[in-house]
């Protein structure tokens, strides 16, 4: 089959790889109809993120069609149309059984949980094509994924519903809408959002429907703050304020009751501490660059809420605990807990609740993989998102 | 008991945690250890009712579904077996192992017979967690860390990272008891295990 696989920082590549197999009895393999490129992918491809092997397929949005299922899964037919939640959960252990999908214990291959073990403290849960960290699972930018506990993750979509409406439930809208849930919104509520990428956006709209009464969204890209303006939100460029003073006067002095930060580790902007992390990590000294979190936390008002699905992944430097701790802030994270979410923002979809379509920019034949993967990097301002069909013909 | 240590020496936490572990504590465990033996010990927690492990891990020609290394096990008699290991550079090490205490549902206890190449026992306890949350599982082993050239070959399969190879069986082995399977992520050797 084609397969998106990587090489090294910014080299990655269309290439023909082995088909697939079923190798446990819960497995399903899917054929890929529409798959996407996400923020964290550029945080592979940009190579912030350790123990990626040459070869390894990418790819952790995806949906498609059931074409083979393991003698284990009494759930999922052949010819089922799924989207496959990018955390792989076992839906068995303690942590499942919580609802805690994105803390499995049992889908991280137990070779590979010993990383995580040793940075984090304990092993992290599978994912599909995110480094051998999380499992090393082949991904599904590529024609045929193997989908393992496939009884578990892939939620069934009914017939007649575009793949584009639903493919975001595999991370990004479930993504923004934890990050929404995090922040505990109650009447009256100021949100505020760092990064109007598509889990940004999402987040914004998100906060609206949990009933934010306003939402201001940072970035100084102006097409996204755009969407984040067409999503409702009102807007402040970096480029153009003080973030933390326009925050603190639109708020008349109060400061936003939850702040999000949706960039994560490679947080730009050319402020003292943001050149000093780029110098740092440049030379190995630390991993994450956590600008958009130090402004997070001042901007956020005594005693609410900072919510983190930006991902980050190791240490990070000249983290303001000070202002975290006497101000009383509540900091809920982590990667999302997908399969939770899932039957819940299907309906809503399916009732034209939320609006999934509006931040697709890009829509490409797999075979063009790379291209996008280097629009969406350089060209972050129209490059919003980035769908690939496999089997779609070349456009150029 | 990995959770019942000297409580003079060190608090409520187990032995194995200690940052030195002599003769004399481990002994102190109720285990067999001569000057210079190591303790390995690691525990996990598994969604399943003790029973159930205790009787999956007694029937000993299960263990090769969740510890690596392991070519065969052959149980010679109700509380002999005999335990062919994979070790570096294509070789095998093969030792016979004794049942030396059974207590069905909860304990399992061997030592390594007469001869053996790493002297080593063990045990396998399977308690109820207090607080609801199915097995705690612990496994135990002391082991006579070995000289000599062939000890530097067993030593790079037992010693070097034995702690690291206990908890990777102990998770396939909850792996294997809450899902029914061990997680992979890349296919099988296209030449498995005979």
């Amino acid at each position: 089959m084609r397969a998106l696989t990587w090489h090294g920082k910014h080299d990655v590549r269309v290439e023909t790889v082995p088909d697939p197999q079923i190798l446990n009895p819960r497995d399903a393999i899917i054929r890929v109809t529409a798959t996407a490129i996400c923020g964290s992918d550029l945080h592979l491809y940009d190579h912030y993120i350790p123990t990626m092997k040459s070869g390894d397929i990418l790819g952790h949005e995806f949906m498609g069609e059931v074409v083979e299922v393991g003698p284990g899964n009494t759930k999922l037919r052949v010819g089922d149309r799924v989207v496959v939640p990018f955390v792989i959960a076992c839906g068995k252990c303690f942590f499942c059984e919580r609802l805690q999908f994105s803390a499995c214990d049992n889908s991280n291959p137990a070779d590979n949980a010993d990383m995580s073990e040793t940075l984090y403290g304990y092993p992290m849960t599978g994912a599909f094509g995110c480094s051998h960290l999380t499992g090393g699972y082949p991904g599904g930018q590529a024609e045929f994924v193997r989908v393992p506990f496939s009884d578990v993750g892939p939620i069934v979509i009914p017939d007649g519903i575009e793949d584009e409406r639903v493919l975001f439930l595999s991370d990004i809208l479930p993504t923004g809408w934890m990050a929404a849930e995090n922040c505990q919104i109650q009447d009256g509520d100021v949100v505020a959002v760092w990064g109007c990428g598509p889990v940004g956006l999402f987040a914004i709209q998100s906060a609206f429907v949990q009933g934010a009464h306003r939402v201001i969204a940072v970035d100084h890209h102006p097409h996204r703050l755009e969407l984040a303006k067409f999503m409702g939100a009102e807007v402040v460029n970096f480029d153009e304020v003080d973030v933390r003073e326009a925050l603190t006067e639109m708020t008349g002095g109060i400061g936003p009751d939850s702040c999000i930060d949706a960039v994560g580790m490679e947080s730009h902007g050319f402020s003292a501490d943001n050149m000093l992390d780029k110098a740092k990590a440049a030379v190995g000294l630390v991993t994450d660059r956590p600008h958009a979190l130090r402004q997070v936390i001042l901007a956020c008002r005594k005693g609410g809420h900072v919510s983190i699905p930006g991902v980050y992944g190791g240490m990070a430097d000249k983290f303001p605990i000070g202002a975290l701790m006497e101000k009383g802030l509540f900091v809920a994270t982590g990667q999302t807990h997908v399969q939770k979410y899932s039957e819940k923002l299907l309906k809503m979809i399916l009732e034209d609740k939320l609006d999934t379509t509006f931040l697709i920019s890009h829509r490409l034949p797999l075979e063009q993989a790379a291209h996008g993967y280097k629009i969406f990097k350089e060209e972050q301002n129209t490059v919003t998102k980035v769908v690939l069909h496999p089997g779609m013909s070349q456009v150029h | 008991m990995a959770e019942k240590i000297s409580h003079t020496q060190y608090g409520d936490a187990p032995l194995s945690t200690a940052h030195n572990v002599d003769d004399d504590g481990i002994n102190a465990e109720g285990l067999e250890a001569h000057s210079g033996d190591r303790l390995v010990s690691r525990s996990i927690t598994i969604n399943a009712p003790r029973q159930a492990l205790y009787e999956f891990w007694r029937d000993l020609r299960n263990l090769p579904r969740f510890m690596e290394n392991i070519r065969s096990i052959s149980v010679s008699d109700n509380n002999r077996s005999h335990w062919v290991v994979d070790a570096p550079g294509g070789r095998q090490i093969e030792w016979d192992s004794m049942l030396i205490d059974d207590q069905p549902g909860s304990l399992l206890a061997w030592e390594s017979a007469e001869g053996a190449s790493v002297r080593n026992n063990g045990r396998i306890e399977f308690k109820d967690s207090t607080n609801g949350r199915g097995t705690v599982v612990t496994a135990t082993i002391v082991y006579d860390p070995p000289a000599g050239n062939i000890g530097r070959m067993v030593a790079k399969l037992f010693e070097k990272e034995p702690q690291i190879q206990v908890r990777r069986d102990l998770r396939r082995f909850k792996q294997l008891m809450e899902t029914g399977e061990v997680a992979t992520s890349s296919p099988p050797n296209p030449q498995p295990k005979a």
